[in-house]
């Protein structure tokens, strides 16, 4: 066997992918229980209707269907468990009336899935449909108002000075914005603009499969989930069980950005079909219902408003936005625009007054998706600075730089009252705009408009927040205390060092293709000095696994790989103690390489781990009094969160004929701290980078005024292919935390928040000799083709 | 009803419903889990299986349709511990994430320099073009596929992103 020793910073392939390439890897689709049943949903075909009856005899009777259950059964149950329960919680199933198109009224369950979907057919019911309220404006006015037992469709408004109410007292900015709106030498610039819904789209759909064990008052539950130990909580909250009755286990999971950050009414049901029905049961989601059964994201609309002065100095930003949550809330869902909140005014040190009111309209729930809140943020802003730099005809760079936070300003204070970790923000972009000779591509831009093409340089800087801290935050919702399980966003890690001298790591994480287990086995690796081949990385089972909080917010490497590396690093610890012993030196000489230890200054006097591990687990060989074995758990609980940031900038081509957009050249500059394995960072960007791109160009959820949705399959809601994007050129800056003891930030959103105003930015460049000013996303042919049209009426 | 055909070179049989897919009778009957089903539509391309050499979408073929038809997926792609090219050059490139779209993406690559073994960048793009990954941006695809393309024509394959940037 190769030993790879693996150091943080290097690049070693995968251990996840040979199982991966060969088809060997497991997902939930792909495992089979004996005896098990499979279900199927009969869902809404309207956006709100009340249900006056369900006739369920004919799909009874159907050969194979063992049950159909409807609220009727399942209502003793309660609401699905949200975290942050503001505005009308989900019921399992419909309760008497519908919010959403798709939305689930009842289960059925058989034998295999032709039955069941046979009988979801045959299901009757029968409805009264009442005015829907979809579109964010209407919903907004409660003209419909949609729960009956909430005052208004709009269930909450974040406000930048008044967020945390008893925690930050914050100065309202807005009535020194309005002053610096009466001078003379300002410039205010104002747009609305939409930051459209989007499905996220993992590429394998959801897939669920329960196993009741009567007898031993268990229930184990596969899932593709990124928060496997919520969900259980969930479930045994649910249950009135201990959370030790509830195994759930992630298997490979086919991608989330989000989507599967979440506790789902299926999760719930397959569990209570199979107590009922003592058999597993099963339920994988097919690519066009995801559109009613997982959740959508983003989905905002609003008005952001720059007032400066002629040589650049911003004196304040606003944002009056309203965004979509959907019609019931899930787990984080009114929560998502604090998480713009904390980037609200990027690395600017600038006034700031926001307010983002979260409006319930009847369609599918909005929640978490790649970015969550923060794209939207940086959208908002970075859109409104260019439109600013160009009213003033100031370098884009320039205003940006003017006005960042400068590197000795760090720690800095943001206007809500949270302080950023470091920045070096001049340095990034700098070193951006040097790098892609911006200037050049300027010059190349003029050259082409003198050959009637229509070039665009368009530029965004960002600012993100991952890892989520201090733990006090748990009291503001950062836990999973709404799932039974009192909780702070913290990370954990344990490493075991097995009796041959091999390690198993268990970590807390729930990952779906962020490569952890190499990332992870090079976090040990690198403290333990044992081969990448002897570590085996553990995640995904919560009977296996230390408690953990998942995988979402950039959070895992920030927060989970401190903790195995303080885990490490007590193992390091007591090993330091038991080589001392073998080799009769001082424990603080005792250094671990190359699958072994020796003593400092004398290579040659070692042992290797599996020497080590037999004097660990027999203690008559170790040092007199020292507990046998050798492993350790640690729970690291970050003092605050950390703060990426970063630059992009695309060139773009227009075919001011067609309206098509093609992208030249995509680069970007970006600062997650340390970074453990290069490669695996930078495919995060690669992936984050494409996402922000898909929704500039191309991806948008669309209901009709009936609340229909139109967009639910691939073939209406387009992703990007290979065709449609370039080879992205990658740089970065290294500005470390000191958050935590790796001095990472986290990659897995950055890529998403700095790219759709990015390309934005670009195609408004190209079009301005035509008077284009602005184009809402996604910017399609079509309408890029309509917005020259107007320009030019205009 | 009765199908029968050669499956990674091993003849089976099945008795199945007509309105069986394909890729349900790889996965349910023949327990190769290895070709996914990412939608309904054959936009996704996860369950890419080849069909006589063709690269062919699973989900939008019954099984009945395959009788009597060589049939490779991806566990057949190997030989013993032996990998593909092109399954090395994923592996190689960091070519997939979380994996779902892999299998696919590997049979169309595959298939796609079977027919051209040269295949420029836009070659590459165009020929995966029915293959969708959410996770990678496609790059390291692209690469992967490079990889093997060259591999497979005995050269030394172009370096990797990051040993340009350590050369």
């Amino acid at each position: 066997m190769t030993a790879t020793m693996s150091q943080v910073g290097g690049i070693v392939r995968r251990k996840e992918d040979p199982a991966l390439i060969q088809g060997r890897g497991v997902y939930v689709d792909d495992i089979k229980l004996n005896g098990e049943l499979t279900a199927a949903f009969v869902r809404s075909p309207f956006a709100r209707a009340r249900i006056t009856s369900i006739d369920t005899s004919a799909a009874l009777a159907i050969p194979g269907v063992r049950a159909v259950y409807t609220i009727e059964d399942v209502r003793s149950l309660g609401p699905l468990l949200a975290q942050i329960p503001i505005g009308k919680l989900r019921p399992l199933l419909a309760d008497g009336v519908v919010n959403h198109v798709g939305e689930a009224v009842a289960m059925v369950v058989a034998e295999n899935r032709y039955q069941a979907q046979d009988a979801a057919e045959a299901v009757l019911v029968e409805y009264d449909q009442l005015p829907a309220s979809v579109g964010l404006k209407f919903s907004a006015t409660d003209e419909v108002k949609i729960h009956d037992d909430l005052d208004s469709n709009i269930l909450h408004t974040w406000v930048s000075h008044d967020w945390w109410p008893g925690v930050f007292e914050l100065e309202d900015h807005r009535p020194a914005i309005a002053a610096a709106k009466e001078r003379d030498d300002v410039v205010i610039v104002s747009q609305e603009m939409v930051n459209q819904r989007l499905i996220p789209v993992a590429i394998e759909p959801r897939a669920v499969l329960a196993d009741w064990s009567h007898g031993y008052d268990r229930v184990t539950l596969y899932t593709s989930s990124q928060i496997p130990h919520a969900v259980a909580g969930a479930i045994a909250k649910t249950f009135g069980l201990p959370v030790n009755g509830v195994h759930v286990i992630a298997p490979e999971v086919g991608g989330g950005f989000g989507c599967k950050l979440n506790v789902y009414p299926d999760e719930v049901l397959v569990c209570f079909a199979s107590h009922k029905l003592e058999a597993p049961v099963r339920w994988t989601e097919t690519r066009r219902e995801a559109g009613y059964s997982t959740i959508h994201g983003r989905g905002w609309i609003g008005t952001a408003t720059i007032t400066g002065t002629r040589d650049g100095e911003i004196l304040g930003y606003e944002l009056d936005a309203l965004a979509d949550m959907g019609a019931y809330s899930q787990n984080f869902t009114v929560a998502i625009p604090v998480l713009g909140l904390y980037v609200a005014s990027g690395q600017y040190n600038i006034p700031l007054a926001w307010s983002v009111k979260c409006v319930a309209t009847n369609t599918q729930t909005t929640d978490a998706y790649r970015g969550a809140g923060r794209p939207e943020a940086a959208y908002y802003l970075e859109r409104a600075i260019d439109m600013f730099a160009t009213e003033i005809g100031m370098h884009p760079g320039d205003v940006r730089k003017k006005n960042f936070f400068k590197k000795e300003d760090f720690p800095a204070t943001v206007p809500i009252g949270l302080t950023m970790d470091s920045g070096d923000y001049v340095t990034n972009l700098d070193k951006l705009l040097e790098s892609s000779d911006y200037a050049g591509l300027k010059a190349m831009q003029t050259q082409a408009r003198s050959e009637g093409r229509y070039v665009g340089v368009g530029l965004s800087t960002y600012v993100e927040v991952c890892g989520f801290g201090p733990s006090i935050l748990a009291e503001f919702g950062f836990g999973w205390d709404g799932y039974g399980l009192p909780s702070s966003f913290s990370g954990s890690g344990l490493v075991r060092i097995n009796p041959d001298g091999s390690a198993t790591v268990f970590i807390g994480t729930g990952p779906s293709g962020q490569g952890h287990e190499t990332t992870w086995a090079q976090i040990v690796s690198d403290r333990l000095g044992i081969a990448m081949e002897m570590i085996r990385v553990a995640h995904g089972d919560t009977t296996d696994s230390p408690m953990g909080i998942g995988t979402f917010g950039s959070r895992s490497a920030a927060v989970d790989g401190a903790a195995t590396y303080e885990a490490a690093e007590k193992v390091r610890s007591k090993a330091s103690e038991l080589v001392a012993h073998m080799l009769e030196a001082s424990a603080e000489d005792v250094r671990f390489a190359d699958g072994g230890a020796h003593i400092v200054g004398t290579p040659g006097h070692k042992v290797t781990w599996a020497e080590i591990a037999e004097v660990a687990y027999k203690p008559h060989k170790g040092p007199e009094g020292m507990e046998a074995g050798l492993e350790a758990h640690a729970v690291f609980s970050p003092g605050n969160a950390t703060w990426p940031f970063g630059s992009h900038i695309a060139v773009v081509e227009v075919d001011v004929e067609t309206g098509n957009v093609d992208i030249l050249r995509y680069l970007a500059m970006d600062d997650c701290g340390n970074v453990i394995n290069p490669m695996i960072v930078d495919g995060q960007l690669h992936g984050g980078i494409a996402q922000g791109i898909g929704q500039a160009l191309f991806e948008e959820a669309v209901y009709d005024e009936n609340g229909n949705l139109l967009s639910g399959s691939l073939v209406d809601y387009p992703l990007p292919t290979a065709s449609d994007l370039p080879m992205f050129e990658l740089d970065r800056t290294v500005t470390p935390t000191d958050v935590n003891p790796l001095g990472v930030k986290g990659i897995g959103e950055a890529g998403t928040i700095g790219s759709a105003q990015t390309l934005v930015n670009a195609v408004v460049d190209a079009l301005s000799p035509l008077g284009v000013k602005h184009i809402d996303m996604p910017m399609r042919p079509k309408k890029v083709w309509q917005a020259i049209q107007d320009a030019q009426e205009a | 009803m009765k199908v029968s055909m050669t499956v990674n070179g091993r003849l089976v049989n099945g008795d199945v419903e007509p309105r069986t897919l394909l890729v349900h009778f790889i996965r349910e009957e023949l327990a190769l889990t290895g070709t996914h089903i990412g939608c309904e539509t054959s936009y996704c391309g996860a369950c890419t299986v080849h069909v006589d050499g063709e690269a062919t979408k699973s989900c939008t073929m019954l099984a009945v349709q395959a009788e009597g038809a060589d049939i490779m997926t991806i566990e057949g792609m190997a030989k013993g511990d032996e990998l593909h090219p092109v399954q090395e050059g994923f592996w190689e490139r960091h070519g997939l994430q979380c994996g779902y779209c892999t299998p696919g993406m590997i049979m169309s690559g595959a298939a796609l320099i079977a027919a051209n073994p040269s295949p420029t960048e836009d070659e590459i793009r165009h020929g995966i073009e029915g293959n969708l990954c959410r996770c990678t941006g496609y790059h390291n695809i692209v690469k992967s596929i490079e990889y093997a393309a060259a591999k497979m024509r005995g050269e030394t394959p172009p370096p990797a992103d990051w040993e340009e940037v350590s050369a």
